[in-house]
């Protein structure tokens, strides 16, 4: 058995940039990379794709990232795990096939599903109370249009024991795409996980799948602070982070030689602690760790130490998140010059909210916001006085009207264009005149660990 | 007695935020052990709620972390229910780790002076940047 590993970041959501996963490959002697491609409201996008089209429903970026990347993985040995199958692993997994078989390229591929518990939820047998606010889901069921529980650890290491060059899941723990090749090539105890040791060694496990998840974020990207991002080198070559992982659960955050970036105490306590609640209880369906005692000894020059992560048997429930039809969004935005601006902005919120009323248009909210002012921050970012506004070179507002009625939100952009040439003078910029989307609310909940069944398959290799 | 200074966190910490459903967390962290000794005296769950409370009146948990000289906030309620029905710009609430920054403690100018000048416990490639003064 070997003594460590190192395993490399992939991309941190749908959409990231797989070009300094390269570095890692060429450069990182790594022996595996693992992606993460769905954050918690992906699966929302890919039910609507999947709506469209029943073969879509999978992050479509892998198949583009795995053309430019499995040649250079291949003859290094490389191995990939990701969960870009979202809502469709195998539909994912084939169209991976197809493309890489279209350029001569036959890996084996093994894909994870069983994470969809939809028609569990929507069977009017158990409650699926909310995570964070006990309400029944019976308000909602009718109305939720996917639901999937995280998986763990276990079907990624039986997918690698079977030789998997590439291993595509559904929904899983985002960890558990890190945890199980370092459960498979370290030859950790998962299942049969038992002492206080075993569950260390997961914990270690799981904080450095927790730090490799979001790709640069663990590596001196969106580095939050005051005057000190600058100092980050280089952040348009970023090396996404790798960590080397040793067969005791030591385990050191690194990156590629010559690559931009920081790998540093801060760079990866913020990424430790990012999307935690309690720290000392961070579920997954493989351990529970506990950060309390962790220890990150910075050891200069892009390596981190990291040590002390402390676990506990996961509990008997998985989590869930599964998703509802909310109602409708269309918004608009506008910009409106000097001078008077502030004040052309109000008249025109106020001659929209007339015309609403007037039209008896049925809506919940309408949400004003005011780009360049107030947008990030609310009122936390005080608005300076009427007086200064109205000097201001321009004044942006962004409307969005929240309605249950579709055809409600259709209608919203149409109210404005008559402005343009009947309303307040020197605006420009005007957009928003079809643009109504559904909102999704989001449902996490628990589901019993037996009423879900992991599944893995082995696609037959073409050849 | 050294004279008592009011300073927007940003002058002593960093902090990333992130959203799960309804929730926004916060890790907050100091440079250095003097600066950590100042935050977590200063910030606690009841400050930040009320720091929020004008825009986002939710429920603050917290929890202190002093081995990695860091705090841990979750604000309750924070995002309109959810990221894909928020109808913010920032419907994930990546910005308001910036927000918190914003938020004034007091401190006496004799323990700032320590936390601004002592080292910092991380690594960086051009040696320490100065730690910001405005």
């Amino acid at each position: 058995m070997t003594q460590s590993i190192r395993i490399g970041s992939g991309l941190g959501f749908y959409g990231d940039n797989w070009e300094p996963v390269v570095a890692s490959i060429e450069r990182g002697q790594v022996q595996f990379i693992a992606s993460d491609h769905l954050a918690e409201l992906t699966l929302a996008i890919l039910q609507k794709d999947r709506q469209r089209d029943p073969a879509l429903g999978y992050a479509r970026d892998v198949v583009p990232m795995l053309l430019r990347l499995w040649p250079l993985m291949q003859p290094r040995g490389v191995r990939f795990v990701c969960n870009a199958g979202g809502l469709n692993p195998m539909g994912a997994a084939q169209a991976v096939q197809t493309a890489l078989a279209a350029k001569g390229w036959h890996p084996r591929i093994a894909v994870v599903s069983g994470d969809d518990v939809l028609t569990q939820l929507q069977t009017p047998d158990g409650r699926f109370e909310h995570l964070m606010n006990g309400a029944d889901v019976t308000p909602v069921r009718e109305r939720l249009v996917f639901g999937n529980a995280y998986l763990g650890a276990q079907p990624i290491v039986e997918a690698l024991d079977q030789g998997a060059d590439i291993v595509i899941t559904g929904r899983v723990a985002d960890a558990a795409l890190f945890l199980g090749p370092l459960v498979h090539g370290l030859g950790w105890k998962l299942a049969d996980a038992a002492t206080p040791e075993d569950f260390n060694r997961l914990a270690q496990g799981l904080t450095v799948g927790h730090l490799l998840e979001c790709s640069g974020q663990g590596s001196g990207g969106n580095f939050g602070g005051q005057g000190d991002w600058q100092n980050i080198p280089d952040l348009a070559h970023i090396g996404y982070p790798i960590a080397e992982v040793w067969q005791d659960g030591t385990a050191f955050i690194t990156k590629a030689p010559d690559t931009g970036g920081l790998v540093n105490f801060d760079t990866v306590r913020q990424q430790l602690l990012y999307e935690v609640h309690n720290p000392h209880a961070y579920f997954s369906p493989d351990v529970v760790l506990d950060m309390g005692q962790i220890q990150l000894h910075d050891e200069g020059q892009h390596r981190v130490r990291l040590t002390g992560a402390q676990g506990h048997a996961p509990t008997d429930q998985l989590k869930v998140v599964a998703g509802f039809r909310d109602g409708f969004k269309a918004e608009i935005t506008w910009g409106f010059s000097w001078p008077d601006a502030w004040d052309k902005v109000q008249a025109a919120e106020a001659m929209i909210r007339s015309q609403l009323r007037e039209r008896k248009m049925p809506f919940d909210e309408l949400f004003v916001e005011y780009p360049g002012l107030n947008s990030a921050h609310g009122p936390l970012a005080p608005l300076p006085p009427v007086a200064e506004l109205n000097e201001r070179a321009e004044i942006w507002v962004r409307m969005v009207l929240r309605t249950p009625v579709k055809a409600v939100a259709d209608g919203f952009g149409r109210l404005f264009p008559w402005m343009a040439l009947s309303g307040p003078a020197y605006t420009c910029g005007f957009q928003g005149l079809n643009n109504t989307s559904e909102l999704l609310g989001i449902w996490p909940t628990l589901i019993p660990r037996d009423r879900v069944q992991a599944r893995l398959e082995m696609l037959e290799v073409q050849s | 007695m050294s004279k008592t200074l009011r300073i927007p966190l940003v002058q002593l910490a960093h902090a990333r935020s992130g959203d799960k459903a309804d929730w926004v967390d916060f890790g907050l962290f100091a440079w250095n052990e003097a600066g950590y000794r100042i935050i977590e005296r200063e910030v606690t769950a009841a400050k930040v709620q009320a720091h929020f409370a004008p825009w986002l009146p939710g429920q603050v948990d917290a929890w202190p972390l002093p081995n990695i000289l860091a705090l841990k906030f979750v604000l309750h309620g924070a995002l309109q229910g959810g990221g894909a029905r928020n109808l913010r710009l920032d419907n994930l609430g990546k910005a308001m780790g910036a927000a918190l920054l914003r938020l004034e403690i007091e401190v006496n100018a004799e323990e700032l002076a320590e936390a601004q000048k002592s080292p910092r416990r991380g690594w960086w490639p051009n040696g320490t940047p100065s730690t910001s003064t405005s």
